[in-house]
Protein backbone atom coordinates (compact mmCIF):
# COMPACT_ATOMS: atom_id res chain seq x y z
CA UNK A 1 0.00 0.00 0.00
CA UNK A 2 2.75 2.40 0.64
CA UNK A 3 4.39 1.64 -2.42
CA UNK A 4 1.31 2.42 -4.05
CA UNK A 5 0.62 5.91 -2.44
CA UNK A 6 4.62 6.27 -3.33
CA UNK A 7 4.09 5.48 -7.15
CA UNK A 8 0.89 7.95 -7.26
CA UNK A 9 2.73 10.95 -5.39
CA UNK A 10 5.46 10.30 -7.80
CA UNK A 11 3.65 10.16 -10.92
CA UNK A 12 1.47 13.09 -9.75
CA UNK A 13 4.62 15.25 -9.50
CA UNK A 14 5.45 14.60 -13.26
CA UNK A 15 2.35 15.51 -14.23
CA UNK A 16 2.30 18.57 -12.43
CA UNK A 17 5.82 19.11 -13.63
CA UNK A 18 5.00 18.34 -17.25
CA UNK A 19 1.67 20.77 -17.34
CA UNK A 20 3.04 24.19 -15.15
CA UNK A 21 6.56 23.91 -15.78
CA UNK A 22 6.47 25.68 -19.18
CA UNK A 23 4.31 28.57 -17.77
CA UNK A 24 6.70 28.78 -14.64
CA UNK A 25 9.64 29.20 -16.98
CA UNK A 26 8.67 32.05 -18.98
CA UNK A 27 7.06 33.83 -16.18
CA UNK A 28 10.41 33.56 -14.75
CA UNK A 29 12.44 34.53 -17.94
CA UNK A 30 10.17 37.55 -18.59
CA UNK A 31 11.53 38.89 -15.35
CA UNK A 32 15.19 38.42 -17.15
CA UNK A 33 17.42 40.19 -18.78
CA UNK A 34 18.62 38.64 -22.08
CA UNK A 35 22.37 37.96 -20.55
CA UNK A 36 20.56 36.41 -17.58
CA UNK A 37 18.87 34.27 -20.50
CA UNK A 38 21.48 33.19 -21.97
CA UNK A 39 23.44 32.37 -19.45
CA UNK A 40 24.00 28.58 -19.01
CA UNK A 41 23.52 26.70 -16.57
CA UNK A 42 19.91 28.16 -16.46
CA UNK A 43 19.78 29.62 -13.09
CA UNK A 44 16.60 30.60 -11.18
CA UNK A 45 18.92 33.36 -8.81
CA UNK A 46 18.92 36.69 -10.53
CA UNK A 47 17.84 40.26 -10.02
CA UNK A 48 14.32 40.29 -11.64
CA UNK A 49 14.00 42.93 -13.76
CA UNK A 50 10.60 44.67 -15.30
CA UNK A 51 12.61 46.14 -17.83
CA UNK A 52 10.71 44.00 -20.35
CA UNK A 53 7.41 45.07 -19.62
CA UNK A 54 8.44 48.54 -19.44
CA UNK A 55 9.54 47.94 -23.33
CA UNK A 56 6.14 46.65 -24.06
CA UNK A 57 3.83 49.26 -22.28
CA UNK A 58 5.84 51.84 -23.59
CA UNK A 59 6.18 50.45 -26.99
CA UNK A 60 9.38 51.57 -27.72
CA UNK A 61 12.11 48.54 -27.92
CA UNK A 62 15.74 48.94 -27.79
CA UNK A 63 17.29 46.77 -30.41
CA UNK A 64 20.95 45.86 -31.20
CA UNK A 65 20.01 48.26 -34.76
CA UNK A 66 18.03 51.04 -33.02
CA UNK A 67 14.64 51.86 -31.13
CA UNK A 68 11.71 49.67 -32.31
CA UNK A 69 8.27 50.99 -32.45
CA UNK A 70 5.55 48.33 -30.74
CA UNK A 71 2.36 47.96 -30.99
CA UNK A 72 1.96 44.86 -28.53
CA UNK A 73 -0.87 47.06 -26.19
CA UNK A 74 -2.52 47.83 -28.88
CA UNK A 75 -3.28 44.12 -29.69
CA UNK A 76 -4.20 43.43 -26.30
CA UNK A 77 -6.63 45.97 -26.61
CA UNK A 78 -7.97 44.24 -30.07
CA UNK A 79 -8.18 41.42 -27.98
CA UNK A 80 -10.56 43.06 -25.67
CA UNK A 81 -12.55 44.81 -27.78
CA UNK A 82 -12.84 41.47 -30.14
CA UNK A 83 -13.64 38.78 -27.83
CA UNK A 84 -16.03 40.78 -25.57
CA UNK A 85 -18.11 42.23 -28.08
CA UNK A 86 -18.00 38.46 -30.15
CA UNK A 87 -19.26 37.12 -26.73
CA UNK A 88 -22.15 39.30 -25.73
CA UNK A 89 -23.59 39.57 -29.62
CA UNK A 90 -23.22 35.42 -29.50
CA UNK A 91 -24.98 35.72 -25.95
CA UNK A 92 -27.67 37.87 -27.38
CA UNK A 93 -28.26 35.71 -30.69
CA UNK A 94 -27.66 32.24 -28.33
CA UNK A 95 -29.55 32.28 -25.80
CA UNK A 96 -33.00 33.06 -27.34
CA UNK A 97 -32.15 30.33 -30.24
CA UNK A 98 -31.12 27.70 -27.66
CA UNK A 99 -34.24 28.80 -25.76
CA UNK A 100 -36.28 28.11 -28.57
CA UNK A 101 -34.58 24.86 -29.86
CA UNK A 102 -35.09 23.56 -25.53
CA UNK A 103 -38.43 24.35 -25.49
CA UNK A 104 -40.50 24.02 -29.12
CA UNK A 105 -40.47 21.27 -31.40
CA UNK A 106 -40.83 23.10 -34.67
CA UNK A 107 -40.42 22.13 -38.25
CA UNK A 108 -36.64 22.20 -39.16
CA UNK A 109 -35.75 23.02 -35.17
CA UNK A 110 -33.56 19.77 -35.50
CA UNK A 111 -32.06 20.71 -38.74
CA UNK A 112 -31.13 23.95 -37.91
CA UNK A 113 -29.68 23.31 -34.54
CA UNK A 114 -27.80 20.36 -36.15
CA UNK A 115 -26.31 22.84 -39.00
CA UNK A 116 -25.11 25.73 -36.69
CA UNK A 117 -23.54 22.51 -34.73
CA UNK A 118 -21.93 21.91 -37.84
CA UNK A 119 -19.85 24.62 -38.30
CA UNK A 120 -17.83 23.86 -34.94
CA UNK A 121 -16.35 21.09 -36.78
CA UNK A 122 -15.96 22.73 -40.29
CA UNK A 123 -12.34 23.18 -40.95
CA UNK A 124 -11.98 27.15 -40.52
CA UNK A 125 -9.42 27.50 -43.62
CA UNK A 126 -12.29 26.31 -46.00
CA UNK A 127 -14.42 28.83 -45.41
CA UNK A 128 -11.90 31.37 -44.25
CA UNK A 129 -9.77 31.57 -47.94
CA UNK A 130 -12.37 32.78 -49.91
CA UNK A 131 -13.73 34.75 -47.08
CA UNK A 132 -10.53 37.21 -46.83
CA UNK A 133 -11.17 37.93 -51.13
CA UNK A 134 -14.37 39.14 -50.16
CA UNK A 135 -13.25 40.88 -47.14
CA UNK A 136 -10.62 42.72 -49.51
CA UNK A 137 -13.16 44.04 -51.70
CA UNK A 138 -15.51 44.95 -49.52
CA UNK A 139 -12.62 46.71 -46.97
CA UNK A 140 -13.84 44.61 -44.22
CA UNK A 141 -10.31 43.24 -43.15
CA UNK A 142 -9.45 46.68 -41.69
CA UNK A 143 -13.01 46.57 -39.48
CA UNK A 144 -13.57 45.27 -36.34
CA UNK A 145 -17.28 44.46 -37.44
CA UNK A 146 -15.92 42.15 -39.97
CA UNK A 147 -14.04 39.79 -37.38
CA UNK A 148 -16.85 40.34 -34.73
CA UNK A 149 -19.39 38.63 -37.36
CA UNK A 150 -16.53 35.70 -38.24
CA UNK A 151 -16.00 35.25 -34.44
CA UNK A 152 -19.29 34.08 -33.81
CA UNK A 153 -18.17 31.13 -35.31
CA UNK A 154 -16.49 30.19 -32.30
CA UNK A 155 -18.89 31.62 -29.89
CA UNK A 156 -22.57 30.51 -31.26
CA UNK A 157 -22.28 27.00 -31.46
CA UNK A 158 -20.83 27.24 -27.91
CA UNK A 159 -23.73 28.72 -26.13
CA UNK A 160 -26.28 27.24 -28.21
CA UNK A 161 -25.17 23.82 -27.05
CA UNK A 162 -24.30 24.46 -23.69
CA UNK A 163 -27.54 26.91 -23.11
CA UNK A 164 -29.86 24.17 -24.53
CA UNK A 165 -28.73 21.66 -22.33
CA UNK A 166 -29.57 24.15 -19.25
CA UNK A 167 -33.16 24.82 -20.53
CA UNK A 168 -33.81 21.61 -20.83
CA UNK A 169 -33.11 20.21 -17.85
CA UNK A 170 -34.80 23.42 -15.98
CA UNK A 171 -38.39 22.24 -15.96
CA UNK A 172 -40.71 23.85 -18.08
CA UNK A 173 -43.81 23.71 -15.28
CA UNK A 174 -42.31 26.70 -13.36
CA UNK A 175 -42.41 28.78 -16.41
CA UNK A 176 -45.87 27.81 -17.38
CA UNK A 177 -47.43 28.26 -13.56
CA UNK A 178 -46.02 31.90 -13.92
CA UNK A 179 -47.84 32.12 -17.42
CA UNK A 180 -50.66 31.24 -15.78
CA UNK A 181 -50.88 34.31 -13.50
CA UNK A 182 -51.40 36.40 -16.30
CA UNK A 183 -47.47 37.26 -17.11
CA UNK A 184 -46.32 37.33 -20.56
CA UNK A 185 -44.25 35.58 -22.73
CA UNK A 186 -41.51 37.40 -22.46
CA UNK A 187 -41.49 37.85 -18.44
CA UNK A 188 -41.73 34.26 -18.00
CA UNK A 189 -38.67 33.94 -20.49
CA UNK A 190 -36.24 36.68 -18.62
CA UNK A 191 -38.27 36.41 -15.17
CA UNK A 192 -37.70 32.82 -15.14
CA UNK A 193 -36.00 31.05 -17.42
CA UNK A 194 -32.77 32.86 -17.65
CA UNK A 195 -31.87 32.82 -14.14
CA UNK A 196 -32.59 29.02 -14.28
CA UNK A 197 -30.33 28.69 -17.12
CA UNK A 198 -27.85 31.14 -15.39
CA UNK A 199 -24.89 29.05 -14.52
CA UNK A 200 -24.88 27.89 -18.00
CA UNK A 201 -25.17 31.04 -19.47
CA UNK A 202 -22.18 31.97 -17.51
CA UNK A 203 -20.26 28.76 -17.70
CA UNK A 204 -20.61 29.14 -21.97
CA UNK A 205 -19.83 32.65 -22.00
CA UNK A 206 -16.74 32.22 -20.02
CA UNK A 207 -15.67 29.68 -22.07
CA UNK A 208 -16.35 31.25 -25.63
CA UNK A 209 -14.92 34.32 -24.31
CA UNK A 210 -11.66 32.03 -24.04
CA UNK A 211 -11.98 30.75 -27.33
CA UNK A 212 -12.12 33.68 -28.60
CA UNK A 213 -9.08 34.75 -26.96
CA UNK A 214 -7.18 32.30 -28.26
CA UNK A 215 -8.02 31.69 -31.55
CA UNK A 216 -5.46 32.51 -34.15
CA UNK A 217 -6.52 31.56 -37.76
CA UNK A 218 -9.33 33.89 -37.74
CA UNK A 219 -7.34 36.83 -37.61
CA UNK A 220 -4.53 36.01 -39.11
CA UNK A 221 -5.89 35.58 -42.52
CA UNK A 222 -8.94 38.41 -41.91
CA UNK A 223 -7.33 40.98 -39.91
CA UNK A 224 -5.33 44.03 -41.09
CA UNK A 225 -2.15 44.72 -39.04
CA UNK A 226 -4.14 47.36 -36.55
CA UNK A 227 -6.92 44.79 -35.77
CA UNK A 228 -4.82 41.76 -35.38
CA UNK A 229 -5.44 40.52 -31.48
CA UNK A 230 -2.72 38.71 -29.07
CA UNK A 231 -2.19 35.91 -30.45
CA UNK A 232 -0.94 37.30 -34.23
CA UNK A 233 0.80 40.17 -32.97
CA UNK A 234 2.77 37.97 -30.44
CA UNK A 235 4.34 36.03 -33.62
CA UNK A 236 4.33 38.92 -35.67
CA UNK A 237 6.28 40.60 -32.41
CA UNK A 238 8.98 36.80 -32.32
CA UNK A 239 9.74 37.74 -35.95
CA UNK A 240 10.53 41.81 -35.23
CA UNK A 241 12.34 41.91 -32.33
CA UNK A 242 14.33 39.05 -33.20
CA UNK A 243 16.51 38.21 -30.21
CA UNK A 244 14.66 40.14 -27.42
CA UNK A 245 14.23 36.87 -25.77
CA UNK A 246 13.15 38.42 -22.49
CA UNK A 247 10.77 41.13 -24.09
CA UNK A 248 8.82 37.74 -25.99
CA UNK A 249 8.98 35.92 -22.86
CA UNK A 250 7.01 39.11 -21.55
CA UNK A 251 4.47 39.58 -24.22
CA UNK A 252 3.58 35.79 -23.95
CA UNK A 253 2.83 36.22 -20.02
CA UNK A 254 0.65 39.03 -21.09
CA UNK A 255 -0.94 36.97 -24.06
CA UNK A 256 -1.79 34.52 -21.75
CA UNK A 257 -2.24 36.51 -18.40
CA UNK A 258 -6.32 36.86 -19.20
CA UNK A 259 -7.08 33.62 -19.46
CA UNK A 260 -5.53 31.78 -17.28
CA UNK A 261 -6.61 34.66 -14.68
CA UNK A 262 -10.32 34.11 -15.71
CA UNK A 263 -10.06 30.30 -15.82
CA UNK A 264 -8.84 30.02 -12.22
CA UNK A 265 -10.92 32.74 -10.64
CA UNK A 266 -14.53 31.11 -12.50
CA UNK A 267 -12.86 27.65 -12.01
CA UNK A 268 -16.40 26.10 -11.13
CA UNK A 269 -18.12 27.35 -14.25
CA UNK A 270 -15.49 26.53 -16.46
CA UNK A 271 -15.28 22.50 -16.08
CA UNK A 272 -19.13 22.45 -15.94
CA UNK A 273 -19.05 24.47 -19.09
CA UNK A 274 -15.96 22.33 -20.57
CA UNK A 275 -17.77 18.83 -19.48
CA UNK A 276 -21.06 19.80 -20.03
CA UNK A 277 -20.76 21.34 -23.30
CA UNK A 278 -19.14 18.14 -24.73
CA UNK A 279 -20.53 15.38 -22.99
CA UNK A 280 -23.82 16.54 -21.47
CA UNK A 281 -24.76 18.80 -24.08
CA UNK B 1 -48.10 20.88 -37.54
CA UNK B 2 -50.99 19.07 -37.54
CA UNK B 3 -49.47 17.28 -34.50
CA UNK B 4 -49.74 19.90 -32.12
CA UNK B 5 -51.36 18.70 -28.62
CA UNK B 6 -55.40 19.66 -28.20
CA UNK B 7 -56.02 20.75 -25.00
CA UNK B 8 -59.15 20.48 -24.27
CA UNK B 9 -60.11 23.94 -23.23
CA UNK B 10 -62.51 26.45 -24.89
CA UNK B 11 -61.07 27.61 -28.41
CA UNK B 12 -60.35 31.09 -28.10
CA UNK B 13 -60.21 33.35 -31.07
CA UNK B 14 -58.22 32.33 -33.98
CA UNK B 15 -55.64 35.39 -33.65
CA UNK B 16 -53.85 33.53 -30.98
CA UNK B 17 -52.04 30.54 -31.63
CA UNK B 18 -50.18 32.43 -34.85
CA UNK B 19 -47.67 34.15 -31.82
CA UNK B 20 -46.95 30.88 -30.48
CA UNK B 21 -46.58 29.18 -33.83
CA UNK B 22 -43.81 31.54 -35.19
CA UNK B 23 -42.53 32.02 -31.74
CA UNK B 24 -39.28 29.41 -32.01
CA UNK B 25 -38.55 30.60 -35.12
CA UNK B 26 -38.68 33.96 -34.13
CA UNK B 27 -35.95 33.26 -31.73
CA UNK B 28 -33.87 31.56 -33.50
CA UNK B 29 -34.09 33.28 -36.35
CA UNK B 30 -31.13 36.05 -35.90
CA UNK B 31 -28.74 33.20 -34.95
CA UNK B 32 -29.32 31.46 -37.97
CA UNK B 33 -29.81 34.79 -40.13
CA UNK B 34 -25.96 35.96 -38.94
CA UNK B 35 -24.58 32.22 -39.49
CA UNK B 36 -25.97 32.10 -42.84
CA UNK B 37 -23.79 34.75 -44.22
CA UNK B 38 -20.95 31.72 -43.82
CA UNK B 39 -22.82 29.59 -46.48
CA UNK B 40 -21.42 32.09 -48.95
CA UNK B 41 -17.28 31.57 -48.61
CA UNK B 42 -17.88 27.41 -48.20
CA UNK B 43 -20.07 27.40 -51.35
CA UNK B 44 -17.59 30.02 -53.08
CA UNK B 45 -14.87 27.21 -52.09
CA UNK B 46 -17.12 24.67 -53.87
CA UNK B 47 -17.37 26.85 -56.76
CA UNK B 48 -12.82 27.30 -56.49
CA UNK B 49 -12.39 23.81 -56.00
CA UNK B 50 -13.87 23.33 -59.88
CA UNK B 51 -11.81 25.54 -61.17
CA UNK B 52 -7.87 26.23 -62.46
CA UNK B 53 -7.90 29.56 -60.59
CA UNK B 54 -4.29 31.13 -59.91
CA UNK B 55 -4.49 35.50 -58.40
CA UNK B 56 -1.04 35.85 -60.08
CA UNK B 57 -2.65 34.08 -63.61
CA UNK B 58 -5.87 35.80 -63.95
CA UNK B 59 -5.93 34.99 -67.85
CA UNK B 60 -5.36 31.19 -67.12
CA UNK B 61 -8.54 30.83 -65.12
CA UNK B 62 -10.74 27.96 -66.45
CA UNK B 63 -13.86 25.43 -65.43
CA UNK B 64 -12.32 22.21 -65.11
CA UNK B 65 -14.80 20.21 -62.95
CA UNK B 66 -13.41 17.32 -61.02
CA UNK B 67 -9.57 17.92 -62.68
CA UNK B 68 -8.03 19.44 -59.59
CA UNK B 69 -9.34 16.31 -57.49
CA UNK B 70 -8.17 14.02 -60.05
CA UNK B 71 -4.87 15.43 -59.92
CA UNK B 72 -4.54 14.98 -56.35
CA UNK B 73 -4.79 11.51 -56.47
CA UNK B 74 -1.55 11.47 -58.20
CA UNK B 75 -0.05 14.08 -56.75
CA UNK B 76 2.80 13.23 -54.19
CA UNK B 77 2.36 16.27 -52.35
CA UNK B 78 -1.04 15.12 -51.70
CA UNK B 79 -0.55 11.77 -50.53
CA UNK B 80 2.39 13.66 -48.32
CA UNK B 81 -0.06 15.80 -46.61
CA UNK B 82 -2.32 12.78 -46.07
CA UNK B 83 0.40 10.91 -44.41
CA UNK B 84 1.78 13.33 -41.72
CA UNK B 85 -1.90 14.48 -41.06
CA UNK B 86 -2.93 10.85 -40.29
CA UNK B 87 0.66 9.82 -38.22
CA UNK B 88 -0.40 13.58 -36.32
CA UNK B 89 -3.76 12.67 -35.75
CA UNK B 90 -3.06 9.62 -34.84
CA UNK B 91 0.22 10.31 -32.36
CA UNK B 92 -1.39 12.95 -30.38
CA UNK B 93 -5.03 11.70 -29.97
CA UNK B 94 -3.56 8.11 -28.71
CA UNK B 95 -1.28 9.28 -26.38
CA UNK B 96 -3.90 12.32 -24.92
CA UNK B 97 -5.95 9.69 -24.44
CA UNK B 98 -3.53 7.36 -22.51
CA UNK B 99 -2.62 10.49 -20.10
CA UNK B 100 -5.71 11.77 -20.26
CA UNK B 101 -7.37 8.48 -18.65
CA UNK B 102 -4.33 8.01 -16.59
CA UNK B 103 -4.07 11.55 -15.31
CA UNK B 104 -8.10 10.99 -14.45
CA UNK B 105 -7.57 7.85 -12.97
CA UNK B 106 -5.33 9.86 -10.54
CA UNK B 107 -7.72 12.37 -9.37
CA UNK B 108 -10.82 10.36 -9.41
CA UNK B 109 -11.44 10.53 -6.23
CA UNK B 110 -12.97 13.91 -4.75
CA UNK B 111 -10.73 15.82 -2.45
CA UNK B 112 -9.63 18.60 -2.08
CA UNK B 113 -5.77 18.15 -3.25
CA UNK B 114 -7.17 16.51 -6.33
CA UNK B 115 -9.43 19.05 -6.71
CA UNK B 116 -6.70 21.92 -6.76
CA UNK B 117 -4.55 19.72 -9.17
CA UNK B 118 -7.37 19.24 -11.58
CA UNK B 119 -8.00 23.07 -11.92
CA UNK B 120 -4.42 23.78 -12.36
CA UNK B 121 -4.00 21.10 -14.86
CA UNK B 122 -6.51 23.01 -16.98
CA UNK B 123 -3.80 26.08 -17.56
CA UNK B 124 -2.11 24.84 -20.71
CA UNK B 125 -5.63 24.32 -21.91
CA UNK B 126 -6.45 28.18 -21.37
CA UNK B 127 -3.32 29.23 -23.27
CA UNK B 128 -3.68 30.01 -27.13
CA UNK B 129 -1.90 26.65 -28.96
CA UNK B 130 -0.37 29.57 -31.16
CA UNK B 131 0.97 31.14 -28.23
CA UNK B 132 1.55 27.95 -26.54
CA UNK B 133 4.23 27.07 -29.24
CA UNK B 134 5.74 30.18 -28.99
CA UNK B 135 6.92 29.30 -25.56
CA UNK B 136 7.88 25.98 -26.33
CA UNK B 137 9.97 27.36 -29.08
CA UNK B 138 11.57 29.58 -26.30
CA UNK B 139 12.11 26.47 -24.14
CA UNK B 140 13.68 24.58 -27.07
CA UNK B 141 16.40 27.37 -28.90
CA UNK B 142 19.56 25.65 -29.33
CA UNK B 143 21.45 28.43 -27.37
CA UNK B 144 19.92 29.03 -24.32
CA UNK B 145 16.61 26.77 -24.18
CA UNK B 146 15.90 25.09 -21.09
CA UNK B 147 15.03 22.20 -22.60
CA UNK B 148 17.70 21.27 -25.04
CA UNK B 149 20.38 22.37 -22.01
CA UNK B 150 18.22 19.26 -20.03
CA UNK B 151 18.23 16.40 -23.01
CA UNK B 152 22.21 17.36 -23.37
CA UNK B 153 22.95 16.69 -19.35
CA UNK B 154 21.53 13.04 -20.52
CA UNK B 155 23.74 13.03 -23.07
CA UNK B 156 21.99 14.39 -26.33
CA UNK B 157 23.73 16.65 -27.64
CA UNK B 158 22.28 19.02 -30.54
CA UNK B 159 18.98 17.68 -30.21
CA UNK B 160 17.21 20.26 -33.35
CA UNK B 161 13.82 19.74 -31.95
CA UNK B 162 11.19 21.27 -34.44
CA UNK B 163 14.03 22.87 -36.74
CA UNK B 164 14.85 19.16 -38.10
CA UNK B 165 12.63 16.92 -40.23
CA UNK B 166 13.60 13.57 -38.15
CA UNK B 167 12.06 15.65 -34.56
CA UNK B 168 9.92 18.25 -36.07
CA UNK B 169 6.90 15.95 -35.77
CA UNK B 170 8.13 14.89 -32.29
CA UNK B 171 8.30 18.18 -31.20
CA UNK B 172 4.84 19.83 -32.33
CA UNK B 173 2.97 16.39 -31.13
CA UNK B 174 4.34 17.08 -28.12
CA UNK B 175 3.16 20.69 -27.69
CA UNK B 176 -0.56 19.68 -28.44
CA UNK B 177 -0.14 16.93 -25.90
CA UNK B 178 1.04 19.80 -23.52
CA UNK B 179 -1.94 21.81 -24.47
CA UNK B 180 -4.96 19.54 -24.84
CA UNK B 181 -4.38 16.77 -22.80
CA UNK B 182 -5.76 18.60 -19.85
CA UNK B 183 -9.58 18.41 -22.43
CA UNK B 184 -9.45 14.89 -22.35
CA UNK B 185 -8.65 14.78 -18.68
CA UNK B 186 -11.57 17.14 -17.82
CA UNK B 187 -14.18 14.81 -19.61
CA UNK B 188 -12.44 11.67 -18.71
CA UNK B 189 -12.75 12.47 -15.12
CA UNK B 190 -16.44 14.13 -15.07
CA UNK B 191 -17.54 10.74 -16.67
CA UNK B 192 -15.39 8.83 -14.20
CA UNK B 193 -17.09 10.59 -11.28
CA UNK B 194 -20.68 10.28 -12.67
CA UNK B 195 -20.10 6.00 -12.65
CA UNK B 196 -22.68 4.55 -10.53
CA UNK B 197 -20.93 3.41 -7.84
CA UNK B 198 -22.72 -0.33 -6.86
CA UNK B 199 -20.53 -2.27 -9.68
CA UNK B 200 -17.72 -1.01 -7.60
CA UNK B 201 -18.70 -1.74 -3.99
CA UNK B 202 -20.00 -5.33 -5.27
CA UNK B 203 -16.37 -5.82 -6.63
CA UNK B 204 -14.41 -4.30 -3.64
CA UNK B 205 -16.91 -6.62 -1.47
CA UNK B 206 -15.92 -9.58 -3.39
CA UNK B 207 -12.10 -8.80 -2.89
CA UNK B 208 -12.04 -8.50 -7.32
CA UNK B 209 -8.38 -7.84 -8.28
CA UNK B 210 -7.67 -3.96 -9.27
CA UNK B 211 -7.07 -4.75 -13.14
CA UNK B 212 -9.82 -6.77 -13.40
CA UNK B 213 -11.95 -4.03 -11.96
CA UNK B 214 -10.24 -2.04 -14.33
CA UNK B 215 -10.83 -3.81 -17.55
CA UNK B 216 -13.93 -5.43 -16.81
CA UNK B 217 -16.02 -2.72 -15.06
CA UNK B 218 -14.65 0.70 -15.24
CA UNK B 219 -13.32 0.84 -18.91
CA UNK B 220 -16.65 -0.80 -20.69
CA UNK B 221 -18.84 1.99 -18.38
CA UNK B 222 -16.59 4.66 -19.40
CA UNK B 223 -16.35 3.65 -23.12
CA UNK B 224 -18.95 5.94 -24.44
CA UNK B 225 -17.53 9.36 -22.91
CA UNK B 226 -13.91 7.52 -24.51
CA UNK B 227 -15.71 7.66 -27.72
CA UNK B 228 -16.80 10.84 -27.48
CA UNK B 229 -13.53 12.60 -26.02
CA UNK B 230 -11.37 10.81 -28.59
CA UNK B 231 -13.89 11.67 -31.50
CA UNK B 232 -13.86 15.01 -30.41
CA UNK B 233 -10.06 15.75 -30.05
CA UNK B 234 -9.79 13.97 -33.43
CA UNK B 235 -11.92 16.47 -35.03
CA UNK B 236 -9.81 18.94 -33.66
CA UNK B 237 -6.65 17.21 -35.00
CA UNK B 238 -7.36 16.60 -38.05
CA UNK B 239 -7.20 20.37 -38.56
CA UNK B 240 -4.35 21.29 -36.81
CA UNK B 241 -3.16 24.35 -37.61
CA UNK B 242 -2.16 26.96 -35.42
CA UNK B 243 0.33 25.29 -33.29
CA UNK B 244 2.12 23.61 -36.43
CA UNK B 245 2.20 27.41 -38.30
CA UNK B 246 3.27 29.11 -34.99
CA UNK B 247 6.49 26.47 -34.70
CA UNK B 248 7.41 26.16 -37.85
CA UNK B 249 4.99 27.48 -40.94
CA UNK B 250 5.10 23.71 -42.41
CA UNK B 251 8.80 23.00 -42.22
CA UNK B 252 11.50 21.99 -42.41
CA UNK B 253 10.94 20.79 -46.28
CA UNK B 254 7.44 19.68 -46.13
CA UNK B 255 7.80 17.01 -42.96
CA UNK B 256 4.95 19.19 -40.95
CA UNK B 257 2.35 19.99 -43.84
CA UNK B 258 -0.79 19.35 -42.58
CA UNK B 259 -3.76 19.89 -44.70
CA UNK B 260 -4.60 23.30 -43.61
CA UNK B 261 -0.87 24.18 -43.71
CA UNK B 262 -0.76 23.39 -47.13
CA UNK B 263 -3.96 24.98 -48.06
CA UNK B 264 -2.79 28.14 -46.34
CA UNK B 265 0.54 28.32 -47.96
CA UNK B 266 -1.23 27.27 -51.43
CA UNK B 267 -3.50 29.85 -51.15
CA UNK B 268 -1.28 32.84 -50.07
CA UNK B 269 2.17 32.12 -50.90
CA UNK B 270 1.64 30.45 -54.24
CA UNK B 271 -1.70 32.17 -55.04
CA UNK B 272 -3.16 29.09 -55.74
CA UNK B 273 -7.12 29.81 -55.09
CA UNK B 274 -8.03 26.90 -56.86
CA UNK B 275 -5.56 24.11 -55.35
CA UNK B 276 -6.46 25.30 -52.08
CA UNK B 277 -9.74 25.13 -52.15
CA UNK B 278 -10.32 21.42 -53.28
CA UNK B 279 -7.83 20.68 -50.84
CA UNK B 280 -10.16 22.38 -47.98
CA UNK B 281 -13.27 20.56 -49.63
CA UNK B 282 -11.49 17.14 -49.64
CA UNK B 283 -10.66 18.21 -46.01
CA UNK B 284 -14.19 19.33 -45.05
CA UNK B 285 -15.69 15.85 -46.35
CA UNK B 286 -13.33 13.75 -44.47
CA UNK B 287 -14.39 16.25 -40.66
CA UNK B 288 -18.05 16.03 -41.87
CA UNK B 289 -18.11 11.98 -42.17
CA UNK B 290 -16.34 11.62 -38.87
CA UNK B 291 -18.68 14.20 -37.15
CA UNK B 292 -21.63 12.84 -38.02
CA UNK B 293 -20.37 9.70 -36.29
CA UNK B 294 -19.37 11.87 -33.53
CA UNK B 295 -22.71 13.95 -33.29
CA UNK B 296 -24.77 10.47 -33.11
CA UNK B 297 -22.47 9.31 -30.19
CA UNK B 298 -22.87 12.31 -28.55
CA UNK B 299 -26.29 12.50 -28.58
CA UNK B 300 -26.68 8.93 -27.49
CA UNK B 301 -24.49 9.92 -24.70
CA UNK B 302 -26.56 12.75 -23.54
CA UNK B 303 -29.44 11.04 -23.58
CA UNK B 304 -27.83 8.42 -20.87
CA UNK B 305 -26.70 11.28 -18.41
CA UNK B 306 -30.21 13.08 -18.80
CA UNK B 307 -31.62 9.68 -18.35
CA UNK B 308 -29.70 8.94 -15.35
CA UNK B 309 -29.80 12.55 -13.58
Amino acid sequence: MALHKLLRAAALTLVLLFFLFPIFWIVVMSFQTNEEILRLPPSLVFAPTLANYTALISGHLQTASGILDITFLHNLWNSILLSTCSVLLALVLGVPAAYAFARFRFRLGEDIAFTMLSFRFAPPLLVLLPLSLYFQDLGLNDTYIGLIWIYQLICLPLILWIVRGYFEDASPDIEYAYRIDGHSWWRAFTRIAIPLAGPGIAAAGLLSFIFAWNNFVFALILASADKQPVTVGALAFVTASGIQYGQIAAAIVLSILPTLALALYAQRWLVEGLSLGAVKG
Amino acid sequence: MSTTVIIPTPAKAPARPLLPRLLPYLLSLPALIVCIGILVPFFTAAWYSLQRYNLAMPLNREFVWFGQYLDMLTDPDFWATVRVSAVYAASTVGLELLLGLGIALLLRERTRFNNIVSVALLLPLMTAPAIASLMWKLMTNPNFGVLSWLVALFGVHDFRWASAPSSAMFTVVLVDIWVYTPFMMVLLLAGLRSLPQQPFEAARLDGVAGHFVFFRITLPMLAPYIVTATLFRMLDSMQQFDIVYAMTQGGPGDSLMLFQVRAYLDFFQYTNVGTSAALMIVLWALTYALSNVFIKQWLKLRERTHGAA
